[in-house]
Parts: structure tokens; sequence; C-alpha cells
């Protein structure tokens, strides 16, 4: 195989430590001095995770998973930033092309009260689970469903439906509102599923129950900063928390 | 031992409702009495754990990682395959079996298969009453469209994200039960053994990966919805947490694994740039359905693609396949890919890339009507390669994609371990040597929304209700200090090579020598190779930090040392197999023109291998399910 020639990067990282939920954290710091245009974001704390366990140091803990940007594992604060610098993609799909020789970065766990910290970048987003849990879904049990076409559905509506169920559920929002607000996330699913005649039926109750299981996690509510509509890695409007909003006051009136 | 697939007699047609007519049922007061484990949250898991606990089972559903949303079935761009015939194509069930099993090379059963092509509509009927967004006309119907190798449009798809979008459907239906308690769910744990009780699965062991506590859980029965072992190639385009894992340790309590030498590559990935490379990116199939794969003609010609014209450019499928062309089926695009670069041809700086061209369909449908189809896709490329595919080709290589091979399951589902079921990708069953595009979404979803939920109450219904042995027995006790030895021997080896550094010698060289095309001498120099590197392993790998806390690389170094045995499975099952089919190709038995020689006499059966140790060596023994054709007439494929 015939080597790709392009200059390596000094980068110098500045990370966050902490071995659990209940004790303080800390910054760590280090300098690559090999990181590759390339490379994706992951790849080069794959690459300082090498360096640290050789020199028997700790490596550094982070969720990922697909590293296409589809499953919504990761989900890094870079330089302060939910998903890095570069909009519309999650930190996977972040390529160091984005970045210059001799560049200072920051890597922090997204902060909010609802994802406790589990080891350093890692955190727990089981409230998102929860969320869905309540209320996010048609009930439709297998097997009693009518034909598929039987119900038309304007080419319209289905599409502005799948651009709200695209979420990959990665909580950058959540890390970028200053309320720490799932605001995004939760009506985002509700978007999508009341665009259908299928979602419809429910459409009520699945508002109160998720928007009142958003509070109970210890979610913020919505000022309308739209910051997670910024970071949103799928690019998700957020005309959704409108929607949700409208929808969670007639059904409490009605 | 001799391998009952228990497919049901009788004309082909009537064998799935024959069997679901004939099946045990357990009534459904007896259902709560009931204990199912599902290990894994995937289109094949997600799906069956909803849909037995609708039926009233007590389900615990575990997965890896930190929610069932996340399992890899979401990575599936292209689609879903279903014979509803909408565009009135001259589909039908049948020609969706015929499809599939000639696809799969005629190595796997005609009743799975012809029961996959029965369920499937049923599945888009589910999809669409959850809400699943698929692509519609502007009539508000569904949209269908051509996917690789076949000729009838029959394929759904929610733009370039189907496995998302359906995979968020069946976790959507998995939560609705978690929340009505049908569902015990225990995300972020690891099944790390498979219980087995007076020969039947009785539970399992995980270790729950914030902890590092092991538990042990008792059950009726198991279900490994686990996935795939792509990742035995270190580069795939498997999620970096899929692993073989819970279908190993299985197969070494004594599950058979059939097959494991019958791994897809997907002739479109983006190619790889680097030593640090994680992972490879897969761009869908459904490109090839407009974009034409080319090479120059000539050698070394490092000419601007857009400065090479017509003539001098090789479109080496369009010429080889006039009537499939750029649509043949996987295994032949992978092949042709790898063989133009090995006559040099190949394109981009490391020579190992073909080109996938894309101006032909701009000047004829307008860009906008291409990046209405693929606009994601392109844009996935132009983020990870830097080029923009709208002003000059995509560059192109195969890469290890999807497995055939998997756990021995009869007609059932059911492994040769009474109570312990496999499904989806996890399993061996449907896709023969070679799975055809927008097939695995089908099948995940008929195993667990259709199949597993009517066949594990035939094999319940056995079991008296309430049968409880404690994870005190010793068989629980046992398989957890099993589990805890592992553990403890790969923390204490403290050695200096990484991980990672082995996995990735290991993945090398099950690529050269097991990857697209193998040979005798080969595949015995990857069985000593194997053999010496796993032998180092166990005494130099560096397994960093502790066992009682997350630590991700721990998960790792225990999934890299079951690789380490199914590779050498691989080689082995891939040696034993004396011809060419599928995506099997042995070099050795290939025409002239280079095309894959099967040999039907001698080889139409399941190779399914049984553990017997490892000491230095894999030690397995081969056991045959012979395959017979009623039905179909066996023949050379042709994509000429």
């Amino acid at each position: 195989m015939k080597k790709i020639m392009s200059k390596d990067m000094t980068i110098h990282l500045k990370y966050w430590k902490q071995d659990g939920p209940d004790v303080p954290g800390h910054f760590e710091e280090y300098t690559l001095d090999t990181v590759n245009e390339h490379m994706s974001f992951l790849e080069m704390l794959d690459v300082l995770n090498e360096e640290l366990q050789l020199e028997g140091k700790d490596p550094v803990e982070f969720d990922y998973d697909c590293r296409e940007g589809i499953c919504g594992s990761c989900n890094l604060v870079i330089n302060g930033q939910a998903h890095g610098p570069k909009a519309k993609v999650a930190c996977c799909q972040l390529h160091m092309r984005n970045y210059k020789n001799g560049d200072k970065i920051t890597i922090e766990p997204p902060r909010a009260a609802a994802f406790p910290i589990i080891k350093d970048l890692v955190v727990d987003r089981g409230a998102f689970d929860r969320i869905i849990e309540v209320g996010g879904y048609v009930s439709v049990k297998t097997g009693s469903a009518q034909e598929a076409n039987a119900l038309p559905v304007e080419k319209e509506k289905s599409d502005e439906a799948f651009d709200y169920a695209t979420c990959i559920g990665c909580g950058a929002c959540v890390a970028a509102c200053p309320n720490a607000s799932a605001s995004l996330f939760t009506g985002a699913k509700l978007a999508h599923l009341n665009k259908f005649p299928q979602g419809e039926v429910e459409r009520s109750n699945r508002a109160i129950a998720m928007v009142d299981q958003m509070k109970e996690e210890g979610f913020g509510d919505c000022s309308n900063f739209a910051e997670c509509e910024a970071v949103c890695p799928v690019g998700i409007s957020i005309s959704a928390i409108a929607e949700m909003r409208r929808d969670y006051m007639k059904a409490l009136v009605s | 031992m001799k391998l009952d697939s228990k497919a049901p007699e009788g004309p082909l047609k009537e064998k799935w409702s024959k069997h679901k007519k004939e099946m045990k049922l357990v009534a459904p007061n007896n259902k709560r009495k009931y204990e199912v484990i599902v290990v894994g949250t995937g289109l094949a898991g997600g799906a069956a754990a909803a849909s037995m606990a609708e039926l009233g089972y007590n389900v615990k559903s575990f997965c890896i990682q930190d929610s069932a949303r996340r399992a890899h079935s979401i990575a599936a761009q292209g689609g879903i395959n279903a014979a509803k015939n909408y565009p009135n194509d001259g589909d039908s069930i049948w020609r969706l079996f015929y499809d599939t099993i000639k696809g799969g090379d005629y190595r796997s059963r005609e009743s799975n298969v012809y029961r996959l092509a029965e369920v499937a509509n049923e599945i888009i009927d589910q999809a669409v009453a959850q809400g699943v967004p698929f692509a519609r006309e502007y009539s508000g119907l569904l949209a269908n469209r051509s996917f690789g190798g076949a000729q009838v449009s029959r394929t759904f798809y929610a733009r370039g994200q189907t496995g998302q979008q359906l995979l968020l459907g069946a976790y959507q239906a998995m939560m609705r039960q978690v929340n009505e308690g049908g569902i015990e769910y225990h995300p972020r744990h690891e099944m790390l053994e498979v219980v087995i009780i007076d020969g039947k699965a009785r539970g399992i062991i995980t270790r729950d990966l914030v902890s590092g506590e092991l538990k042990k859980w008792e059950a009726d029965a198991v279900v490994l919805a686990t996935g795939g072992y792509g990742n035995v190639f270190y580069l795939s385009t498997n999620a970096k947490n899929s692993n073989v894992t819970a279908a190993w340790r299985a197969h070494r309590k004594g599950a058979l694994f059939a097959n494991p030498c019958y791994v897809q590559v997907h002739p479109t990935c983006i190619p790889v740039s680097g030593d640090y490379q994680s992972k490879l990116t897969l761009m869908s199939e459904s490109l090839r359905n407009d974009g034409r794969v080319w090479v120059p003609r000539k050698k070394g010609d490092d000419r601007h693609p857009n400065d090479i014209p017509d003539e001098e450019r090789f479109y080496y499928l369009e010429e080889k396949y006039p009537s499939f062309g750029n649509l043949v089926p996987r295994d032949v695009a992978s092949r042709n890919a790898k063989i133009v670069c090995d006559e040099g041809l190949g394109v981009g700086p490391t020579g190992l890339s073909v080109y996938l061209d894309f101006r032909d369909v701009i000047k004829r449908d307008g860009k906008d009507t291409v990046e209405a189809k693929y606009g994601n896709l392109f844009d996935m490329y132009e983020n990870i390669a830097g080029e923009n595919p709208y002003e000059q080709p995509m560059r192109i290589y195969p890469a290890v994609h999807y497995t055939m091979g998997g756990l021995w399951v009869d007609y059932n589902l059911m492994t040769n371990i009474p109570g312990l079921f496999a499904t989806g990708e996890a399993n061996f069953s449907d896709h023969g040597a070679n799975r055809l595009g927008a097939s695995a979404l089908m099948q995940g979803l008929s195993d667990g929304y259709f199949v597993l939920p009517a066949t594990i109450g035939n094999y319940l219904a056995d079991v008296k209700p309430g049968t409880r042995y404690g994870t005190d027995h010793d068989a629980f006790v046992s398989a957890e200090k099993e589990a805890q030895d592992n553990i403890d021997k790969l923390l204490n080896i403290n050695g200096k090579r990484t991980i990672v550094d082995f996995h990735r010698t290991l993945g090398k060289i099950v690529w050269d020598n097991i990857g697209i095309a193998r040979n005798e001498e080969d595949l015995k120099k990857a069985i000593k190779e194997i053999q010496e590197l796993r032998e180092e392993f166990w005494t130099n790998v560096y397994v960093p930090g502790e066992k009682n806390n997350y630590n991700k690389y721990l998960e790792f170094a225990g999934r890299v040392a079951d690789f380490f045995e199914l590779a050498e499975l691989m080689a082995k099952d891939a040696l034993e197999r004396k011809e060419s089919c599928g995506c099997h190709l042995r070099e050795e038995y290939q025409s002239e023109e280079g095309e894959a020689i099967r040999n039907d006499e001698e080889f139409s059966y399941v190779a399914a291998w049984e553990f017997k140790g490892v000491n230095g060596e894999l030690q397995e023994e081969l056991h045959k399910e012979n395959l017979e054709f009623e039905f179909v007439e066996l023949k050379q494929r042709s994509y000429k």
C-alpha cells in the first residue's frame, strides 16, 4: 500500500477525568504530535489512549459505537461546543482537518443534572429512555397492523415526520442548553408521531406524559435560546418545541 | 450428532401455516409464569422482546450499549425488501424467495427462506402502523426502489436511514413494554456465559459494565440476538462494540456454529486512509442504481478522473455483466473491485479504490434529483473523504459488512441446545453463502416480530411452568466462576502490547487470508499465524484499569480473545469447503474467466462445528446438515 503523505499535527489536549458520579473530577493534559488530518476526532482519542497505555497511564473513557454519526453514543463537548465546531455532524464524524497544527482542545462530558457522570466523559442518559417509555410510541401490538397502504399519508407530512424522527438521541441539545432542557429531544419525538394519522389517537396523552417525565428527570424548561438547534448533529428544528408546547397546553385544557 | 432442521413436510407455500397450526401453544394465563431472556436489542432482539412481552411472557432484555436504541441495526442505510408488488412489476413471494435462495448460492434451507419471504409483507404493515416514516409517493402511498441484484422494485426505504427508523420502531415498542412491566430492561450489561442445566439453557451470567459486578439471571429460555462477527476483521463497517462474545461463549458451551467462513464484503465503502483507522464507513449500495463503477484502462493513469475521457475508462461491471451491469450482487462487485486493483488499475493515494461516478445521472436527472435521493450519503462522503461527489467521482473499496454464518438453528430458530434460541445476524439461517441487499432488516424483523414469538411457545409448552433451580445452583456458580476467572486472567497478564494492537494484527491476518478470496496455502498459513498471535496475546497483552469499574478496555480484551478462537474456526471452515459459493471464493475452484465454481454434489450442506477445546490449536468437530432442494432447480449463478 502506498502511504498517504500528509503532515502530522501537534494538538494540545485537556480532558476531563472523573472516577464516578460522587467523586470530584479534574482536567488532565496531554500533547499529541502524530495527529493526521484524515483522523476522526474519536480516532485521535484512540491514539491518545494507546499512548497513555504504553506509558502505563489510565486511558480516558468516552462513549462511542457506530462511528458514522447515527447511533448517538458519542456526545463530547469540545471547546465548550457539543460535538465540536462543525455544524450538523456528531463528533465521531468530526475530522481533524477542521483543526490546525498547535491547536488547544478541551474535552468535557455533556454537563446536566439529569445526565450523571459514570466515568470521565461517559454519562448516564437513561433519562432519555424513560421519556420514551411513558409515551414515545404508537401503541400497536405486533400482528394487529392493517395493510400498509390502507392509509395514505401526504408525502410532505411524511417527509416532515422524518425530519423529526431522525433524532439520534445523543443529548447534545441538553448539553448546549443553558437550562439543560430536553425539550428538543422530547419535542422531536412528539412532532414525528403527530404527523401520522397513526399517531393522532394518543396525541394528547403522549404530550402530557412525555413532558411531565422530562420535568421529573430534572431537565430544565425551554427559554428559547435555540442553542439546541445550533448543535443538533441531524439539524432538528426548534419548531418541534413550539409544537410540543401547543400540544401540552391544549391537552391540559381539553 | 444428527442435525434435524425440523423443517415441516409438505408444499413450500403451506409449510409455515401448517407449522403454526401444529405448534403447541402456551395458554394466556400460563404465559406470565415464564421468564425469557433476550440478549441484544437490535432489530431481532428488540422486536422479539417487545412482541413476547405483548404476548404476556416476562422478558428480561440486555444490551451492551447505554440504550436499546443504539444497536448496530441502526446503521443500515438502504432498505427492507418485501414482495408487496405495489409497483406491479411482476414481484411475488415466490420471486422474493427465489431471488434470496439463488442470491445465497443455494446454501440455505428452502423452508426458512420461503417463510422469510412470506412474513416480509407483515413487517411493512407493522412498521407503518408504528409510525416509521417510509418514503412515499405524491399519492401518499409507499414508494419502492430497486436494490442491489434485484430486477424488481421491492425495497421500502426511509431516506438513507431505513435501519434507524425500523430500529426506533422496535425500540419504542420495547419501551412501551418496559412501561407496562412486561420487560425488565438492563442496558450496559454484557452476557459472558450461558447457564445450562440438565442439557437445557436456563440462564446467563452478565457483567454490569458500569459497576463491573457479575450477575446471575435465571429463565426458562434464552434468546441470543447479538448480531454478527464482522469485527473479527478489526476494520469493518460494524459498530465498534459489535462482537461475537455471546455467540462464541454459547458455542464453547455446546451450541454449534454454522458456516463461519461465509462473510459478506460490501462493495461500496469509503477506502482506508491510514493505520489509525478504527472503522470503515459504508455508502449504501443504492448508489449503484445511478452511479457507474470504473477504473482507468491504463495502469498508473494519474490524471484527475474528470480529465479521463470515456474511451479510456474501464466500466468493468458493465462490460463483464451486460444484463446486470453495476447492479450485480455484492460478492461479484467486491471481487471484481479486488481484481482490478490487484491488476494495478486501482485509484487514489493507496491504489486500493475504484471510482463510483455520478456524472451521467447528474447530467440526465439534474443535481436536485440526485440530491433528493442521495443527499445525506453525498454529505457523509464529503465529510469523511474531503472530496465533493457532485463534482468528481467517489472512491470506493470493499469492506467486511455482514456475516451470514452464525449459531446453527433449526426451523424454530432454536440451537442444538434446547431452550437456547438465536435470531437475526447471530444465527446462520436464511442467507446461505451470500445475503442480498435489503434482506438483513427483513430477516431481523421477521425473526423478532413473527417467527420467534410463535416458535418459542412450542418449546415453552413442554417446560413445566414455574420451574426454578435458583441461581445458587452449581451450574450458575460455576459459570460465574468461569467468567470471573477469565476477567482475572486478562487483568493479570500485564504485558507490553495493547489490545488494539493485537486486534489490528489479527484483523489483517483474517482480511488477507480469509477475506474476498481464499486458497489452501494462505488458509493454512493463517491458522498458524492466528495460533501464534493468540499465544502471544495470552502472555503479552496489556489490559489497563480495574474490574470493579467502568472499563471499556477490559470489555474489549474479552471480545478480542473470543475473536482469536473464531478466526481459527473461520479458516478451518474455509479450508474444509473445497468449492466456491456465494461470498466464499476458493481460488482453486474458479473457471478460467474467474467465475466461481460450486460443487453441489459434495458441498450442498451446512457446516456446523462443535467446540471440543483449545490446546494451542482449536479443536472442533464438523457436523453436516444436508441441504435438500425440492422446489428450486440448482443453477450456476450467472449475472452476465
